[in-house]
């Protein structure tokens, strides 16, 4: 068991971070090269629109499009807020990057954590319904996207279980290393891309509307 | 229901599945598609971008026409099964293309990640057309652009006398008027779509009473490439689309004008400022390009027309995808018909955020066959229309009006559709010495 412990919280940390960098940096020199292969596409992007579409679509109900639903938009803004935060500020993520490093890193007091965890879980749980539940959401959703919102989720769910010691801590908090270095290996090669792709995209979309059309696209 | 298209049940006889694989793969390989598939890859299948499209709206929510789903049925599948898809897969995602999507671009300003759903129907379009299995009716219209360089087989004599009859019609008005064709250094070159000779000539002789009294120092070319239609460029028929705005700026350049004015039409404008351009290779149009819109805009900032009259009845003014989403000229527009209306009754919603009439995107040029399947599309159009409770709704843009036109007679709603400048020569003040 404790040969279990050490590999999930030794090399599979590493791999799964090696794992994460890698694959996002090969895939943002892909997607650019892919780019490149279009001429039309950098010369019509400038810097000044790229930021404004960036701006009005990461800002609260900056877009028509998230305020036509302000329940959804404000639980995916919220979602993503904590889902971002955690990983990093998380009291027990700490504590082990001191006993590995010895590197000391601002955490969250862990009951503004415990709190965040939960809103994660909520609106993860909110979000697997609505893919259930709503006809349009559906008819374009296959097992893949379920498996993957699983995959976003259990990180969370299990570190909540282990912050509140509810199971058999060993078991719940190998389940939270390996479902942990999943989630990180996931993001470069499934539609989690979209975390540095919503950047490129925006900007594509923001000079295409902006620049060259001299129109809003929020 | 199965529409009946020579177009399509032609081409469903002659294609065979190795045709299709070679014709997909080769459109797929290129670098736009490469593009496409980047987006596809991000796209976190969330439907958002349903509630951005009339057709989805239209039809009862009916999920197979959200715009994602549209995609996944018709390029994803092609993507997925590398090209190997039957000619029936072909004639559906070719409806799919051609009639439920017009490439209005509404769902990218919905998608949180600004994925590009009508570029990728163009592409399929694309495909459709080097497969021969395009809309017979919209196919004939490149047809005649590629005969005869405009849009509706209007032959040359035809259009020369249009014009001199137009000039005619509009001494009526103001004495002496010329139509100046030809007319080297010109300030501005003025452009129509084919269906105003063949069809709607009043508006002609319109914009040259405008011009007249605003005394702008105008032309229109007698040869080839007066047109600046281009239903090439939304039957997926690039070539053809190229060939047609090089004509049509060679013009201008031969003449050799200061600017060129496009008339009261969406698509034209778009194909002459973007489209075109990109696919021959230039950095953007060789001279300064302006909308109709924009040239009432400054015709009135400037003083060199006057308003005499104005509309009291409510009006409302629809904002055609190419020229405000494609473009952002809705405050110059509402600056127009400000002057010429006093109330005006804004659709909800407006500007970058209103609905396609589904007529442009090339849906209207697929013709009669599918009328009915147009007009189910755009219920939404009509619900919106009937809630402004004007009766009057100004449309910038051909398509817009003719799709317009349709929408109020098949859902009984009690509205006429204008032109700006039929309103704007009614309204104008003509100066003494010019009148009649
Ligand atoms: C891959 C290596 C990882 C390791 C070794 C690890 C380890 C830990 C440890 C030891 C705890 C403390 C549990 C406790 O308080 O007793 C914890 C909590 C937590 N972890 Fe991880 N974790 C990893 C990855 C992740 C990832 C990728 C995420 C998020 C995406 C995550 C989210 C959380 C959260 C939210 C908590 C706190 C739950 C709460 O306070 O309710 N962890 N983790
Ligand atoms: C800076 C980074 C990120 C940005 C800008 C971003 C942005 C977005 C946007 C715009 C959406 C679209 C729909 C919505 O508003 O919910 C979305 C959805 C989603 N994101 Fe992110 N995201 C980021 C990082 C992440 C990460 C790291 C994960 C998890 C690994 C994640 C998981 C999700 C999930 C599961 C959804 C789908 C929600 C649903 O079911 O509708 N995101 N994201
Ligand atoms: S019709 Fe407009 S909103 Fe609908 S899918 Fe096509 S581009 Fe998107
Ligand atoms: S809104 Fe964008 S990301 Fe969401 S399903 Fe539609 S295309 Fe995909």
């Amino acid at each position: 068991m404790s040969t279990m412990v050490n590999f999930v919280s030794g090399p599979l940390v590493w791999i799964a971070l090696v794992t994460f960098v890698v694959g996002t940096v090969v895939r943002i020199v892909l997607m650019i090269r892919t780019i490149k292969l279009d001429k039309t596409v950098l010369p019509a992007m400038t810097v000044k629109h790229s930021l404004r579409s960036i701006f009005f679509w990461t800002l609260p109900y900056g877009s028509r499009s998230m305020r036509t639903r302000p329940f959804f938009s404000g639980l995916s803004y919220l979602f993503h807020l904590c889902l971002l935060a955690l990983p990093l500020t998380v009291m027990g993520h700490a504590v082990l990057w001191q006993q590995a490093w010895g590197i000391r890193w601002w955490s969250l007091p862990s009951g503004v954590a415990d709190v965040m965890t939960a809103v994660v879980i909520f609106a993860g749980g909110i979000f697997l319904l609505r893919r259930i539940m709503s006809p349009e959401v559906r008819n374009v959703n296959t097992w893949r996207d379920y498996v993957i919102l699983v995959i976003v989720l259990l990180p969370f769910v299990t570190g909540f279980i282990a912050y509140h010691q509810w199971l058999d801590y060993r078991t719940i908090i190998i389940l939270h290393m390996v479902s942990g270095a999943v989630w990180l290996m996931a993001i470069p090669f499934t539609w989690l891309q979209h975390m540095f792709m919503f950047f490129f995209s925006r900007a594509y979309m923001g000079s295409e509307f902006g620049a060259v059309r001299n129109a809003r696209d929020w | 229901m199965a529409v009946a298209d020579p177009g399509f049940d032609l081409a469903l006889a002659k294609l065979t599945p190795e045709r299709i694989e070679q014709v997909i793969n080769s459109v797929l390989s290129q670098a736009v598609a490469e593009r496409m598939k980047l987006f596809l890859k991000t796209c976190v299948h969330c439907g958002l971008c349903a509630d951005a499209c009339h057709t989805y709206l239209s039809r009862n929510r009916d999920p197979d026409f959200a715009p994602v789903a549209k995609v996944r049925d018709t390029l994803g599948v092609m993507l997925k099964k590398k090209g190997r898809v039957s000619p029936e897969f072909m004639k559906n995602a070719a409806r799919v293309a051609f009639i439920e999507c017009g490439g209005c671009r509404r769902c990218s300003m919905y998608c949180p990640f600004g994925i590009d759903i009508a570029t990728m129907i163009m592409t399929i379009r694309r495909i459709c057309s080097l497969l021969g299995m395009v809309p017979q009716f919209i196919q004939d219209t490149t047809n005649s652009h590629s005969a005869t360089s405009n849009q509706m087989w209007v032959q040359p004599d035809d259009w020369i006398d249009t014009v001199m009859w137009q000039e005619e019609d509009a001494q009526l008005e103001v004495a002496g008027l010329r139509i100046p064709l030809d007319k080297e250094g010109a300030e501005v070159m003025y452009s129509v779509i084919a269906p105003e000779p063949k069809v709607m000539a009043q508006l002609i002789a319109n914009i040259a009473v405008l011009m007249t009294v605003a005394k702008v120092d105008w032309t229109m070319p007698s040869a080839d490439g007066w047109d600046n239609s281009n239903m090439a460029m939304f039957s997926g028929d690039l070539e053809i689309m190229g060939r047609i705005e090089r004509e049509h700026w060679e013009r201008a350049l031969e003449l050799r004008v200061g600017k060129m004015v496009m008339g009261e039409c969406g698509h034209a404008y778009r194909g002459a400022v973007y489209d075109g351009p990109k696919w021959l290779g230039w950095q953007g149009p060789p001279l300064p390009m302006v909308h109709a819109v924009e040239l009432y805009y400054d015709l009135l900032r400037e003083g060199r027309i006057e308003i005499t009259d104005k509309l009291t009845e409510p009006v409302t003014i629809q904002d055609p995808c190419n020229i405000v989403r494609g473009r952002g000229l809705h405050e110059k527009l509402r600056y127009v018909v400000h002057a010429l209306c006093d109330n005006v009754v804004e659709m909800d919603p407006k500007f970058e955020h209103n609905y396609c009439c589904a007529a442009g995107g090339g849906i209207i040029n697929c013709g009669a066959p599918w009328k009915m399947a147009r007009l189910k599309s755009i219920k939404i159009k009509a619900t919106q229309l009937k809630k402004t409770g004007a009766s009057l709704c100004i449309t910038p843009c051909h398509n817009c009006h003719h799709g317009v036109v349709d929408i109020i007679g098949h859902y009984h709603i009690d509205m006429r559709t204008s032109f700006l400048i039929e309103l704007i020569v009614k309204q104008m003040k003509i100066p003494e010495g010019l009148g009649v």
